[in-house]
């Protein structure tokens, strides 16, 4: 069964705000559920299928309760970051075998406000015992060695990832929510503070408060609704770890659920308009972009010299909200962000100085976990209604 | 480095237990699979390339070479915030895995990738031993 032309995004919402004291996760979930139900043309009493991850109590019980859903349809897959690209692939997935036909994807979270610490559970997962002793400093930690080590083997240069930062602040400064608005140059990312060698302060994404909702319907919902809807044409996903000790730094999981995604959309990377990289960190970019074929192994930091990533006119125009560098990383998961601007871009209502022309088809990319010990990858290409 | 590099004491469970004993002994062991003689790590009783659940300790050599790492400058982590800069690494041990650790008796700016390494053992003060390595 493939999921091609099954199913459609008919409602998304990003959450306005990047600092919120004020409001509990729970409750910037229903204003982004409402967000995106609102722009579909839906309520709630309509949905019948719910994606969230396991963030806020046990898989969806909490949410689904919070929000008063009455659901014959439920699916709480937790893969970090990309949860919300598998969670639009599931969704397309159970509209498709007639399992739901209204699906409500929601997140959020305050790390901005609450900080970074995590609860330490009871009996630490196995891994976490030997990658806790060496003083890993967030996520930034294994990406610095997942850069150190691509930098090595292929020649990628800290000028080149600077270039992923300096694309996504040319289309942030048209942003006027995107927490960071102010262009950067390559100099101004090299001098900024070094972080964990070779990345520096410009080369991590922004920490934000926040969250967003999608809602995913059937063929026949998108046809009652008045509201531009976005073709799900393909999905693909895949789980990379340490396999043993035979850990590499230099590719991702994107390598599996890239192929699949094109497979299943019967597209190639050379018909991509416009594509949401997942980008917690420069590096992520580059390694992800060679996985998914837009250049070949080892080639990343020379495709984005030069401005191929800057809309609206690069060689493939990325993350033209500003991207999780410099607009919104909600919840420390960029996911989500990452579905909402490729909808923008579909529905031509991305911001004017950065709309990609004749956007018929785009890509959108999650990297969860961590590049440097177990990650999972999500890869969705999505269609305008007629693709 | 003015400030020595903290050595928290692992989570000691049935699976790991004689692992960390071995490290207070100033012994760095691998789980190795019985019927198939892969490597596992992280060390646990069963073997992921084959699937068995025969396995048994060996010894590793100590020696290995640095596959990648980081200097850390910033850390939000107690104890390691006030040692930066510190190198976290992954070395690959002349049996073949790759493991996370840190660089330890080197200025952070010699480490290189492919520097040849041995280990060394940083007591927890908890019945166990952190394993390092340092320039060979």
């Amino acid at each position: 069964m493939s999921i091609r032309g099954r199913a459609f995004i008919a409602g998304a919402y990003e959450h306005p705000l990047r600092e919120i004291p004020d409001l509990s996760s729970s409750q910037i979930q229903a204003e982004c559920a409402a967000g995106a139900l609102a722009d579909a043309g839906l309520t709630f009493a309509d949905v019948d299928g719910y994606f969230t991850d396991s963030a806020h109590g046990l898989g969806g019980l909490s949410m689904a309760d919070y929000l008063g859903l009455r659901l014959c349809h439920v699916d709480s897959t937790e893969t970090g970051g990309s949860s919300y690209i598998v969670h639009v692939g599931h969704a397309a997935e159970a509209i498709a075998a007639g399992k739901c036909s209204v699906a409500l994807v929601t997140m959020a979270g305050r790390p901005r406000t609450t900080g970074m610490r995590g609860a330490q559970p009871a009996e630490p997962v196995p891994d976490s015992v030997f990658e806790g002793l060496w003083g890993l400093s967030g996520a930034v930690t294994g990406y610095a060695m997942a850069a150190a080590r691509h930098m090595y083997q292929y020649g990628t240069t800290s000028e080149q990832l600077a270039e992923v930062k300096v694309a996504a602040s040319l289309h942030a400064q048209h942003n006027p929510q995107a927490f960071l608005r102010k262009p950067v140059t390559v100099e101004e990312v090299l001098a900024s503070p070094m972080v964990s060698s070779p990345l520096h302060r410009d080369d991590c994404c922004v920490v934000t408060d926040g969250g967003g909702a999608v809602v995913i319907v059937s063929p026949e919902v998108a046809a009652s609704l008045h509201r531009t809807c976005v073709k799900v044409l393909g999905q693909g996903e895949a789980i990379k770890h340490t396999d043993s000790g035979r850990v590499d730094l230099t590719y991702t999981g994107a390598v599996v659920s890239g192929p699949r995604a094109f497979a299943e959309a019967g597209v190639t990377p050379a018909d991509i308009k416009y594509a949401s990289i997942y980008d917690s960190f420069t590096i992520t970019v580059v390694e992800t972009l060679e996985d998914l074929g837009f250049c070949e192994k080892g080639q990343g930091g020379k495709f984005v010299a030069g401005g191929a990533l800057v809309a609206p006119f690069g060689r493939l125009p990325f993350n033209t909200d500003g991207g999780g560098l410099c607009n919104n990383h909600p919840s420390n998961r960029g996911g989500m962000t990452k579905i909402i601007e490729a909808v923008r871009q579909l529905r031509g209502e991305a911001n004017e100085a950065v709309q990609v022309p004749n956007c018929n088809l785009a890509l959108a990319h999650g990297t969860g976990g961590n590049i440097a010990t177990r990650m999972a990858s999500a890869t969705l290409i999505l269609g305008q209604e007629d693709a | 480095m003015t400030v020595p590099l903290p050595s928290p004491a692992p989570y000691q469970s049935p699976d790991n237990k004689e692992f960390w004993a071995a490290t207070a002994g100033g012994r760095l062991l691998l789980r190795r699979c019985d019927d198939c003689q892969s490597y596992i790590w992280y060390p646990r009783p069963f073997c992921p390339a084959c699937g068995s659940l025969k396995t048994s300790w060996t010894e590793a050599s100590g020696r290995g070479t640095v596959y990648t790492f980081t200097v850390v400058h910033r850390s939000m982590i107690p104890g390691f915030r006030e040692a930066a800069p510190y190198v976290v690494a992954y070395v690959e041990l002349a049996e073949g895995p790759r493991v996370m650790t840190n660089i330890v008796d080197a200025d952070p700016a010699a480490v290189s990738i492919g520097m040849p390494v041995s280990v060394v053992f940083a007591d927890t003060g908890e019945g166990s031993a952190l394993y390092r390595f340092k320039p060979a």
